[in-house]
């Protein structure tokens, strides 16, 4: 493909041509030596203000105006200052994909850089979970800040920035798969209306005398409250849990113009990066694998091996208690290479017990690169995991789970088994640290309230964040919310009428998920 | 000017609101008061973010890599152990000035009218001159271009075809400094403190976050401040700051010498027709006697008041001190513009007391 070098390219952007020539290098190299294959990629040159801006902005040069970006700001900007932290390399998910390189790194670190970066845009070109995404989102964030701002204008900063304040706290509860699934149409008006007309008597017919035993009046009763019971059922909604709360709210809530724009921007940036938390192991697994590569391979000279060797094992280092998805994701692309490389995969390997022959395993099959790319196609971070974790790997990589020890107050190791180490792992990455939440009933109490239930897997809720956010969804809704979970073991239910929260254990057969 | 300053201001006013709402949180647990630096001062922030729907601290099983036994803890836990992500606290910075600001807003102070005191002035240096000698750093090549171009028209080698021009020694100008005089607004803060033994810890505090928060509001209203301290007991003698909030005597207590002290320092060093002059006396209301009590108010009367924009006093109860003095002083100046008095019972009435002692606008 033609590069047309500047085309998107800001004024006085430029890349220095030493860049320039490394770059149109390193490009040639990803591409026609090695495959990849990405957007055309647009590199920038910032001081570290402008990136740490960029940063705070996640990635982008324009974002609606809101008081944490400039919070995240002021925290970068500390960081960098006092030496702690420093942004090397910064890339988004758009076509045309613009990186952002640091005025002040050394020529090694921008190759680096530059190469982590083309795997990067590959990954988001290639990976399936990333096809939804709108690859026009630098465009899309701008149009979203003018949207902003002028609501900000005509109903006042204040009042706009409080309502964002107020949907920040729930974008968090979306559906990450509904982009990739067309659901069925809820239950008609008509249905209901056609249950509400049955008008079937549960009378028996009976002679006078004998009616009150044959009809009695407390049967009768009980059979035309199961009758409300059921319309009423039918009448509520959502029928089935409805996890994309963002957009319920969008359809249900009874909001301003204005109001519905911002959940809508906030909705649509929030699936936005939705992929790239459900693929952090893999992406940046993938951008390591190919940096490393290409510079040990191709790009680096003698010189810059030291600086090259320092500054890429920071990026790799396991800090104790911490996953390092650097670290993770490289080392399982190279271990899914090696095994494909050598045959290690089918019915033959599957029955083989004996531990000398597995060690010698070597059937020269050489499908390795073939496989890791096939891999960063199909998989996100569950299922790569679920799928390519291996008790060789696992005992490798030296993988444990911890325990939180209430009595010494401090994370203790637990466990070094493969089995409970995997779930461990799926565990987390699955729920992200956010409790998955559906809301079963929009009609709760025939009061028109809003009841949510928390899927419980054995985490309990945050409960003082979570009483401000119902208070926050509440504040949305216009009506009482609560949530049912559970505390200890112990089922109950939160709930928010808009000024004070309250907590009630509840019998677990009116809490939940059942409508 | 990124586009994020508009982010950082609106975050910045965010943290003032907070500081604002929180002041009298703020005034009585002296927080603010050890954390300053130069002319900013440190607020620590927990927890200023969005709140969101996520599991509990130490609610979740983790998993970590490298090595260890099982039971064994795992290393790295540097921070306090089991912290969540996501709660960082955050230092944000506001300068003395802004925190000024919101005191002088909160406690709807009046700002202060400086006294005529206009030709106090400083002198500053500015480079606005022209000089024929200079250090190189500092030529003025339009000025020496200038001079050589005249020289060389002058002495009719200028030729336009071929304009060259070079200076020699006497073309060269260099940019020089002029001193200015700018009229400044001064003022003086005379700090006394009682230090004898029934002054507790706890009093002292008090009296520090009180002279913080003083500071800053004079700080705020005048150019150029500057802050004397006197300690006394059964007599008085001039301190650094630092001594003066750690110091303990045991004798007896005298205020009189305090105030006569005080006199000599403002006699030697500060013409109250170019000083605004402000003592400010701490103490928990103990006298050694009427006669000298009877003493002060005639030292005030006919010295220290006619000479200062306001005389304070503010009384930190004590559970030692009779609590007489404040008393005394009422009866002797109640009703008079430039005394303030002020009774401090505990840490929670720091911020009513400021009220009062700066309330007057003096």
């Amino acid at each position: 493909m033609a590069v047309v070098p500047n085309r998107f390219l800001r004024e006085g952007r430029e890349l220095p041509s030493e860049l320039e020539e490394q770059r149109l290098r390193i490009e040639d190299i990803a591409r026609n030596k090695y495959g990849l294959d990405f957007f055309e990629t647009i590199f920038e040159m910032c001081t570290y203000e402008e990136i740490n801006m960029i940063a705070s902005y996640g990635g982008f040069p324009t974002r609606y105006p809101h008081w944490r970006f400039g919070m995240e700001y002021l925290q970068m900007q500390t960081s960098y200052e006092y030496g702690l932290s420093k942004i090397y390399e910064m890339v988004i998910n758009t076509n045309p994909s613009y990186a952002y390189l640091m005025d002040c790194n050394l020529m090694v670190d921008q190759k680096l850089v530059m190469g982590h970066v083309f795997a990067h845009v590959d990954f988001f070109k290639n990976n399936l979970w990333f096809r939804h995404t709108n690859r026009r989102m630098l465009d899309q964030m701008a149009n979203h800040a003018t949207v902003v701002r002028t609501h900000m204008d005509k109903e006042g900063v204040g009042r706009v920035e409080q309502f964002i304040d107020l949907v920040l706290s729930i974008d968090n509860l979306i559906d990450p798969h509904l982009p990739h699934i067309r659901r069925g149409e809820a239950a008609t008006e008509a249905s209901v209306a056609a249950a509400e007309a049955e008008t079937h008597s549960h009378r028996m017919p009976a002679k006078d005398y004998m009616d009150k035993h044959i009809n009695p009046p407390e049967y009768l009763k009980e059979q035309e409250r199961k009758r409300v019971e059921e319309l009423e059922r039918m009448r509520s909604f959502p029928d089935e849990p409805v996890r994309d709360v963002l957009g319920f709210l969008l359809k249900h809530a009874p909001l301003a113009r204005w109001q519905r724009d911002i959940v809508t921007i906030l909705r649509d940036e929030a699936y936005y990066f939705a992929p790239q938390g459900q693929t952090k192991i893999m992406n940046e697994g993938w951008a390591t694998y190919w940096h490393t590569t290409m510079m040990t391979s191709d790009i680096l000279t003698d010189a810059e091996v030291v600086d090259y060797a320092d500054h890429h094992s920071g990026t790799v280092a396991m800090r104790p208690g911490q996953l390092n998805p650097y670290k993770m994701g490289v080392e399982l692309y190279r271990h899914i290479e090696e095994r494909w490389n050598k045959g290690r995969f089918g019915k033959d390997w599957a029955e083989c017990t004996d531990p000398r022959e597995q060690a010698a395993w070597d059937t020269g099959a050489g499908l390795g690169r073939q496989k890791i790319f096939e891999v960063r196609h199909t998989h996100n971070d569950v299922t790569f995991l679920d799928t390519f974790l291996t008790a060789d790997f696992c005992r490798e990589q030296g993988f444990f789970t911890t325990t939180y020890d209430k009595r010494a107050k401090q994370w203790v190791i637990d466990s070094r088994e493969f089995e409970q180490v995997k779930e461990q792992l799926l565990n987390m990455l699955a729920l992200r640290n956010t409790p998955v939440v559906y809301i079963v009933d929009a009609n709760a109490f025939n009061r028109g309230e809003l009841r949510l239930a928390h899927q419980y897997e054995g985490l309990d809720v945050q409960l003082d964040w979570a009483s401000v956010t119902l208070g926050n969804l509440a504040a949305i809704w216009g009506r009482p919310v609560h949530l049912d979970t559970f505390l200890e073991g112990k089922p109950i239910r939160l709930s928010h009428d808009g000024t004070e929260i309250k907590r009630e254990e509840v019998k677990s057969g009116t809490h939940g998920m059942s409508t | 000017m990124l586009k994020i300053d508009r982010d950082l201001g609106r975050f910045r006013d965010i943290v003032k609101g907070k500081v604002r709402r929180e002041l009298r949180r703020y005034m009585s647990s002296g927080e603010l008061v050890g954390k300053k630096g130069k002319d900013l001062v440190t607020i620590p922030l927990p927890q200023i973010g969005i709140p969101r729907l996520r599991f509990g601290k130490n609610q979740q099983q983790g998993v970590g890599q490298g090595e260890g036994d099982q039971g064994q803890a795992q290393p790295g836990q540097g921070h306090e152990a089991g912290e969540g992500e996501g709660q960082h606290e955050l230092d944000v910075d506001i300068t003395i000035d802004e925190l000024a600001e919101i005191l002088g807003e909160e406690l709807e102070l009046p700002r202060i009218e400086p006294r005529g005191s206009s030709d106090t002035s400083t002198q500053r240096t500015r480079y606005k001159g022209i000089a024929m000698n200079g250090p190189e750093s500092l030529r003025h090549f339009k000025r020496t271009y200038r001079q050589a171009l005249k020289r060389t028209i002058a002495s009719g080698t200028f030729n336009p075809a071929r304009p060259y021009i070079v200076p020699i020694k006497e073309d060269k100008r260099y940019r020089t400094f002029v001193v200015e005089k700018e009229p400044r607004s001064a003022a003086v803060l005379i700090y006394m403190m009682d230090v004898s033994g029934s002054m507790g810890k706890e009093q002292k505090e008090i009296v520090r976050s009180q002279a913080f928060w003083i500071d800053a509001w004079l700080k705020h209203n005048y150019d150029d401040v500057e802050t004397r301290f006197i300690i006394h007991d059964a007599t008085a003698r001039e301190v650094d700051r630092d001594t003066f909030f750690h110091t303990r005597e045991s004798g007896g207590t005298l205020i009189s010498s305090a105030y006569k002290l005080c006199m000599e320092i403002i006699r030697k060093d500060y013409d109250p027709a170019n000083w605004n002059i402000y003592p400010f006396h701490f103490s928990d209301g103990d006298n050694w006697s009427q006669s000298d009590t009877r003493l002060c108010v005639q030292m005030l009367r006919d010295d220290l008041i006619p000479v200062s924009n306001q005389f304070s006093y503010a009384q930190v109860d004590s559970q030692y001190g009779s609590g007489q003095f404040i008393k005394d002083l009422t009866a002797a100046f109640s009703g008079e513009e430039a005394v303030t008095l002020s009774r401090v019972p505990n840490r929670d009435a720091i911020m009513d007391s400021i009220r009062e002692l700066l309330g007057k606008g003096r």
